[in-house]
């Protein structure tokens, strides 16, 4: 344990101002990340980690938004800092991979000149460093021959190798934290796995911290330390990865492991489906958002939200007025 | 079926996207107001208590606004007023009866070659864009030059005419990008005719586009029908419509501004209302917009 | 009945081709295969692999270039106008866009009864409680949501309202085609669970198209792997997955990301990318990224063949089952 974490969040609130009323996408979060480590945000659509990610950056537009808390990124605070101070925090402390590698690069301009870009405008490299160092860029990220790679256009591109670029483009600076928000969805498994891969070399190699924001389990299953597991723009859960799999208290993370099809499932395997779908966050009630599709719910969980708890195991905690027993305090009870 | 879940959450979504879709607003209920009172006033213009357009009242030549004349007289002592309201005829008929031609003909091809697309899209689309190349407005005054003596009948023709190959575009693009969703091969492969996938599927997704486009249209045919009289291309003197009233006032502009005002003033309100009009209606009807 | 005996269909050589800035594309490439009444065939693949475009194929809303397509006997590649309207109702097709999928200008009621319509085959009353009773088969209750649009659900809902409107035609063959890859995980389940309640309901039989591999080992008695527009493998599900042939199989299956955090990170995943279409290589498409390759793949293209019965893989040396 390192004395101080590398990203330290603290009762971070996004609220929107919407036509309907405010909705409020990330609701009351805390969690700290160290050095080198892994934390994977699962959740479905509607979750809140993609707004949780860009706050987490400082990304979201000052209009019609409140952000309450705190962000401590490496002793600095992001929540209400000036958009000089976020860029400086940008080039070396924080970058961001996002989902969609076709919008996050310039469509008419050469890849290597959009790593140049970085290097040259927020590092004062001069052309020639700027190349050399570029497709020494894209060649740690797996693109084969770098260089002349350097020249193409997004387009000349496939979907894996554009992933590549962009993740070359977050390391121009070297930073320390890197947010991934859902790096893998829309490409293939085989490309999604290399992808993935990849990202763990580079956090090992460079020595990076990783926020990986997706919705889907077996992205985080084997490649993450710890997990946070949000609900309606709550965390549900969070601990330790292998912890929250195994003994999960919150039902919702039960629903979400259950209702996902596993390759070890006999054909025609009945899954375990959440009735109803994830509420609107502009309408829901005080109580546990999972409240109305939970079999377990209660009219206090209705109407009280339930604190985050810890479990007896460390760093684990979760929120939950019926928390399942685990097989470990009952052997033999879990369904 | 008793143990499959419905779906008790589900108009939540639905009513706040309702409630985000943007209001019409009152400037758009006073343009619409506007512009019907522009309609009736040209359709009863003879039973309307008005003097006649032709009428000169040599008491008052080149007058300002007065009780007799209320927004005053020309410089052969015809009142303005009834002059505007009569000369509204001409600029609508031309406008919307261009805009007839121009669709009825414009849009039914455009909708059917996004639809069909293939040869006889290639074709069309081949067609109209020479057209297109042509500048209209240069065809416009070529043909209305020879084509005497110049009638209403002919102005609409022409100008219609010329409006093919834009409303032709509008709409082409704006069924392509229909006519290439799910629910059309959908509709197709549980065998619906063609006839039945544009009328029943692409059309009520063109129309809101159309109508907008439509109104814009026949605010462009007014303006155009103006610039024609300009160039004394438009109907014979002494029928009155707001474009010659303007133009005949060009010459008198230091002695009777009045002559140049009001007609002015008519026609940009009539053009400003159908504008409002048209881009409310594109807002309103536009489900992609209705987003949070 | 003879017919259950006899395969529901039956797919010979079917191939297609698109012209590609003056190159020819071959989407699908020589697919043959059968699937039998009631039977759920998944298929699987990447991107570009051609399973989607074998789908459309399969309904004819891409034209095959070769092949047949038997539906109960009756060859589709040949039929044209009224004919082809007839027959293609006796099969369905769901998309993966569930937005894109539904009129937008459509109230739910109409588009669930637009077959109805086209068709002429139900009208006044009785078209009423059609629609009423598919409404209420996929979950979506008709009285509360039937007069709303499409806009104002969910996607999984509009993907129920999809395939409430493909069984307006009771059809036989329902074609999916990414039905829940734009659904979230519990949602997916709910549409899954309600496929397999609604085939067993109608008589059903399926084919399952989908990239996530345990979304089609889920739900398929077979499973076809395609390939740059080729199966490689087609196998009983289980046996696919216990045993797979083909070392394409064996490394799609390495490279699924499972939920599971007990799951052996020592895998081989497999590396590079799929070649492109426009230029397939020599001989077997997948030597190129196969870790078994000789000169023999590259000279000749290995043609199906079954290891054991039922299970059919185009490989020159396709792997045994570990005893």
């Amino acid at each position: 344990m390192s004395d101080q974490p590398l990203l330290s969040v603290r009762h971070l609130s996004t609220t929107f101002a919407t036509p309907a009323g405010p909705l409020r996408a990330v609701d009351d979060v805390s969690f700290d990340l160290d050095a080198h480590e892994t934390l994977g945000i699962v959740g479905e659509s509607g979750s809140g980690k993609t707004v949780l990610a860009r706050t987490l950056m400082g990304l979201q537009p000052r209009l019609n938004v409140e952000v309450t808390g705190s962000v401590q990124l490496a002793g600095h605070e992001v929540v209400g800092a000036s958009t000089a101070r976020l860029r400086e925090l940008w080039s070396s402390e924080v970058a961001m991979v996002f989902q969609d590698p076709m919008t996050s690069l310039n469509p008419v301009m050469r890849v290597g000149r959009q790593i140049d870009e970085v290097l040259r405008v927020r590092h004062g490299m001069d052309r020639a460093a700027a190349r050399a160092r570029a497709i020494e860029l894209l060649d740690l990220v797996g693109i084969p021959s770098a260089a002349q790679r350097y020249r193409a256009y997004p387009f000349e591109l496939s979907g894996g190798m554009r992933q590549r670029v962009v993740i070359a483009i977050a390391l121009a600076g070297q930073p320390r934290l890197l947010i991934a928000d859902e790096p893998t969805t829309g490409l293939d498994v085989t490309i999604q796995a290399q992808i993935l891969d990849l990202l763990d070399t580079l956090r090992a190699q460079l020595g990076m911290s990783v926020v990986m924001i997706t919705h889907d389990l077996g992205v985080v299953a084997t490649r993450t330390s710890r997990l946070l597991v949000m609900y309606a723009g709550r965390v549900a859960e969070t601990g330790p990865t292998g912890d929250v799999f195994r003994h999960h208290r919150m039902p919702y993370t039960r629903a979400l492991l259950e209702s996902s099809p596993k390759l070890s499932n006999a054909p025609h395997t009945r899954l375990a489906a959440i009735p109803g779908q994830p509420p609107n966050l502009a309408r829901v009630g005080p109580g546990c958002h999972f409240a109305p599709r939970c079999d377990l719910a209660s009219d206090r969980c209705r109407e009280v939200a339930p604190a985050l708890e810890p479990t007896e195991r460390p760093d684990h905690l979760f929120a939950c007025w019926h928390p399942l027993r685990t097989p470990s305090e009952t052997p033999g009870a879990s369904s | 079926m008793s143990d499959r879940p419905t779906t008790p959450d589900a108009p939540e979504i639905g009513g706040d996207l309702a409630a985000a879709r943007p209001p019409l607003g009152p400037l758009f209920w006073i343009s619409v107001g506007w512009l019907g009172l522009n309609v009736l006033g040209a359709v009863l213009a003879n039973v309307l208590p008005l003097v006649n357009p032709l009428a000169q009242d040599y008491n008052f030549i080149n007058a300002g606004p007065s009780l007799h004349h209320w927004l005053g007289t020309d410089d052969l002592g015809r009142d303005i007023l009834s002059r505007i309201v009569f000369g509204s005829r001409v600029s609508l008929l031309v406008g919307s009866g261009s805009m007839v031609i121009g669709f009825g003909v414009g849009m039914p091809l455009g909708m059917l070659a996004a639809y069909r697309r293939g040869r006889f899209d290639a074709v069309v689309t081949a067609v109209m864009y020479v057209l297109l190349a042509f500048p209209a407005i240069i065809a416009v005054i070529a043909v209305l030059s020879f084509w005497t003596p110049r009638t209403l009948l002919k102005i609409i023709i022409v100008i219609g005419a010329a409006s093919i190959p834009l409303v032709y575009r509008v709409i082409r693009s704006a069924t392509l990008s229909i006519a290439t969703r799910e629910f059309v091969t959908v509709a197709q492969v549980q065998g619906a005719r063609d006839g039945r996938i544009i009328w029943r599927e692409l059309l009520p997704n063109v129309a809101p586009i159309a109508v907008s486009f439509l109104l814009v249209g026949v605010a462009t045919v007014v303006t155009l029908e103006g610039a024609l009289a300009f160039l004394g291309l438009s109907v014979n003197p002494p029928t009155p419509s707001w474009g010659n009233m303007i133009n005949e006032s060009r010459t008198i502009l230091s002695q009777n501004p009045w002559l140049a005002i009001f007609p002015s003033i008519a026609l940009g309100l009539f053009l400003l209302s159908l504008n409002y009009i048209g881009d409310r209606l594109r807002a309103h009807f536009d489900v992609t917009e209705v987003k949070l | 009945m003879t017919e259950t005996t006899s395969p529901l269909l039956r797919v010979r050589d079917l191939s297609v081709t698109f012209p590609h800035h003056g190159h020819t594309l071959t989407a699908v490439d020589g697919v043959s295969f059968e699937v039998s009444r009631g039977e759920t065939l998944g298929v699987v693949g990447e991107s570009g692999c051609g399973k989607s475009t074998m789908g459309r194929a399969l309904m004819r809303i891409v034209e095959a270039r070769t092949g047949s397509v038997e539906l109960a006997g009756v060859d589709l590649t040949t039929l044209r106008g009224r004919a082809l309207r007839e027959t293609r109702r006796r099969m369905q097709m769901i998309f993966q866009d569930p937005i894109s999928s539904l009129n937008p200008r459509r109230r739910i009621a109409d588009i669930v009864a637009e077959p109805l319509d086209a068709w002429k085959s139900a009208a006044g009353a009785e078209r009423e409680a059609t629609v009423e009773r598919l409404l209420r088969e996929v979950g979506i209750d008709p009285a509360l949501h039937g007069r709303r649009y499409p806009r104002q659900f969910s996607g999984g809902q509009c993907q129920r309202i999809s395939i409430a409107r493909a069984l307006a035609m009771r059809p036989e063959l329902l074609i999916c085609d990414e039905v829940v890859s734009a659904l979230d995980v519990s949602v997916q389940a709910q549409i899954l669970n309600l496929l397999e309640d609604l085939k067993a309901e109608y008589g059903l039989t399926l084919i399952f198209i989908a990239h996530d591999l345990a979304v089609v080992k889920n739900i398929s008695d077979r499973i076809a792997v395609m390939y740059l527009g080729q199966i490689v493998e087609l196998a009983p599900a289980q046996v696919l997955y216990d045993a797979p042939a083909h070392p394409y199989t064996a490394l799609l299956l390495g490279s699924a990301l499972e939920a599971d955090p007990d799951q052996p990170r020592e895998r081989t995943v497999l590396q590079g990318e799929p070649p492109s279409p426009l230029d397939p290589p020599s001989g077997c498409r997948f030597r190129t990224r196969c870790p078994d390759a000789t000169d023999l793949c590259a000279r000749e293209a290995p043609m199906p063949r079954d290891v054991a019965p039922g299970h059919r893989v185009a490989c020159h040396f396709p792997r045994r089952r570990a005893d």
